[in-house]
């Protein structure tokens, strides 16, 4: 019993884990500019396929393709903010609701026309293969190396917020964008950075994902409703509440398939809207 | 909109706005096309009225009290299940099955109300389309009541007034679902220019005034909710009486999402628009049915972006602009 806690735990942080690099760039993005950006999903897609054609196609290490899905969808993602997207910051939520939900279907009918609607194998190096024995438990290596990955995304990204002009350029927008304009920050450009590195972010977590829960033409959907439910939840621009949030929706989703396999996702779903009732700003969210 | 003119006699500005126009005549009159000359088409154009009706009940809440939701499906399937089940306790009777069945998912609404009028923006968003998904997870589990995914079966429904058999091309079918639709249209229209309608658009277009004016707003979008998932209800319960069967695919979330593209296309907050973007949206995609349903969505999803970057307000809106730009 506490073997199978312990592993449900694990299990359930890693994939929180995941779920934080995917959502974090959609939880900034949020933050800074309102844009509800729903396209964020169909970015961490491409990076997923990106990596395939890396590996697959440029024979390049897993290792190595990681950085190329990384940068292949925070440029892709910034192509369209620069052009499409920041047409609509001022137009109201259903129009951007629904401008980047046909996004999501352009994109997913896209990849099932290149790719195929089947799941995308991936090979990966042999030390992220098999298990790891630690005091008497064994733990997935792959999902070892996704949570330390994560933790080091998490340092950085909260270094960077605190210590660097750019991170102090951000906080500051996102407290209060007009402020932050009248003092002369560039919130223009600061967005447009803030989006290429977050859908970078979830370029790189659509690349971590296909060991982890595959990679088909539908990830974009499918998962955007999971990334959702982090930002909400955690609150709108905070790191912190993120991760937070993220590490519980892990735990909770794998805990509940585990253990009540047949009330499915109802639990995730109900734990959401008790909290969004409660706290419509999210845990750690400001506004 | 309001001049001083109409404001100073605001029950005859509402009147006005209220009068039948020449073209929903000509429409309504359309509308019986299919029985004489499109036969092998009534199945779909059944559909097609559900769907309208649908989309009407989501126009009231999206577009005229500003509430967003994707999660309606959620009442469009308990009214379906509703009607369905009902049938199976040895009432098939439909008339007051789908009475009962939008009172049921008014019931539901109602509940719902509360939590909804307590959030806004993304917090709204995400509870809607928690509580759509949430819906469908319990239908899906609760096998035993629902049938799961193999959906609901042995749907008897008895003839209309005793005499009205439910034939196999359709021709009762059609004929009960634009009989409810259009029942559904003259209702709604009437909310919708009534006072609390303008109270409602009130709410849309300035939340923070109406209470400063004195309006109870949130007990006004309680009640359009309300209305607007009994009015869902409605048109699951026709669908499930006409199909006599219920699947899970009417809790779904695609069915939240389709209802508000067909809104977008046509134009919210115009009660014509709903029923012109579920048409398009509809005979579209059993044209092109033959397409994989992947590739129908790469349409769909081009045909979402353009709307809302050039037409914002929709194909209605744009011709109502056109039309309005050249009397001027």
């Amino acid at each position: 019993m506490i073997g199978n806690l312990a592993i449900v735990l694990f299990d359930g942080l890693a994939f929180g884990m995941l779920l934080f690099v995917l959502s974090v760039g959609l939880s900034v993005t949020l933050g800074l500019m309102n844009f509800v950006n729903l396209a964020h999903g169909a970015f961490a897609m491409l990076g997923g396929y990106a990596t395939v054609v890396a590996t697959r196609e440029l024979g390049l290490p897993f290792l190595w393709s990681l950085p190329v899905a990384f940068i292949v969808a925070a440029l892709v993602s910034v192509a369209f903010e620069r052009t499409l997207f920041r047409r609509l910051y001022r137009a109201g939520e259903l129009n951007q609701v629904l401008f980047t939900i046909g996004l999501v279907f352009v994109a997913a009918a896209s990849a099932a026309y290149v790719f195929g609607t089947a799941q995308q194998p991936i090979e990966l190096p042999e030390f992220l293969r098999g298990v790891t024995e630690f005091a008497g438990f064994r733990f997935g290596s792959y999902r070892i190396f996704l949570i330390v990955v994560a933790l080091v995304i998490t340092g950085l990204l909260v270094l960077g917020l605190e210590y660097t002009r750019f991170g102090a350029q951000v906080r500051a927008a996102v407290d209060n964008q007009r402020a932050a304009q009248g003092l002369g920050i560039d919130v223009d450009s600061v967005f447009a950075m803030t989006f290429a590195l977050g859908s970078g972010l979830a370029g790189l977590g659509g690349a971590l994902a296909i060991e982890m829960v595959g990679l088909d033409p539908s990830f974009g959907f499918h998962y955007l409703v999971y990334m959702m439910i982090v930002v909400s939840v955690g609150g709108l621009g905070s790191i912190a509440g993120s991760f937070v949030a993220a590490s519980l929706l892990g735990v909770a989703d794998v805990a509940g398939k585990y253990f009540v396999p047949e009330l499915g996702a109802f639990m995730i779903y109900l734990v959401m809207v008790v909290i969004l009732f409660m706290r419509p700003q999210g845990l750690i969210g400001k506004r | 909109m309001l001049n001083a003119r109409t404001a100073a006699d605001p029950h005859a500005w509402l009147r006005r706005q209220a009068r039948w126009s020449p073209w929903e005549v000509v429409f309504w009159l359309a509308t019986i096309i299919p029985f004489y000359f499109f036969p092998t088409y009534l199945t779909l154009a059944s559909q097609v009225a559900v769907t309208a009706l649908f989309a009407i009940s989501v126009d009231l809440v999206l577009g005229y009290a500003g509430i967003i939701t994707l999660g309606h499906a959620m009442f469009f399937g308990l009214g379906a299940y509703f009607a369905g089940l009902l049938t199976k306790t040895g009432w098939g009777e439909p008339l007051s099955g789908l009475v009962l069945a939008g009172l049921f998912a008014a019931l539901i609404g109602f509940l719902v109300s509360f939590i909804i009028v307590r959030v806004q923006h993304l917090a709204l968003l995400m509870i809607t389309l928690g509580l759509g998904l949430l819906t469908a997870e319990l239908a899906n589990s609760l096998g035993w009541l629902t049938g799961g995914t193999d959906g609901l079966q042995g749907v008897d429904v008895w003839p209309i007034f005793s005499r009205f058999e439910f034939d196999l091309w359709g021709y009762t079918a059609y004929a009960y679902a634009l009989i409810v639709l259009f029942i559904g249209v003259v209702a709604s229209q009437r909310i919708v220019h009534s006072s609390f309608g303008l109270s409602l658009r009130g709410v849309r277009e300035n939340l923070t005034r109406m209470p400063a004016i004195g309006s109870p707003y949130r007990r006004h979008l309680q009640i359009a909710y309300t209305i607007s998932a009994g009015l869902a209800g409605i048109a699951g319960a026709v669908l499930t009486q006409t199909t006599e069967t219920v699947s899970l695919d009417s809790l779904s979330f695609q069915r939240s999402a389709d209802v508000v593209v067909m809104l977008i296309l046509g134009g919210t907050g115009r009660l014509y628009g709903a029923i012109l973007g579920a048409a398009i949206f509809m005979i579209a995609r059993d044209q092109l049915s033959g397409m994989n349903p992947q590739y129908w969505y790469f349409w769909i999803g081009v045909l979402l972006m353009v709307v809302v970057l050039v037409v914002p307000n929709g194909i209605l809106g744009g011709l109502s602009r056109l039309v309005r730009g050249r009397g001027t």
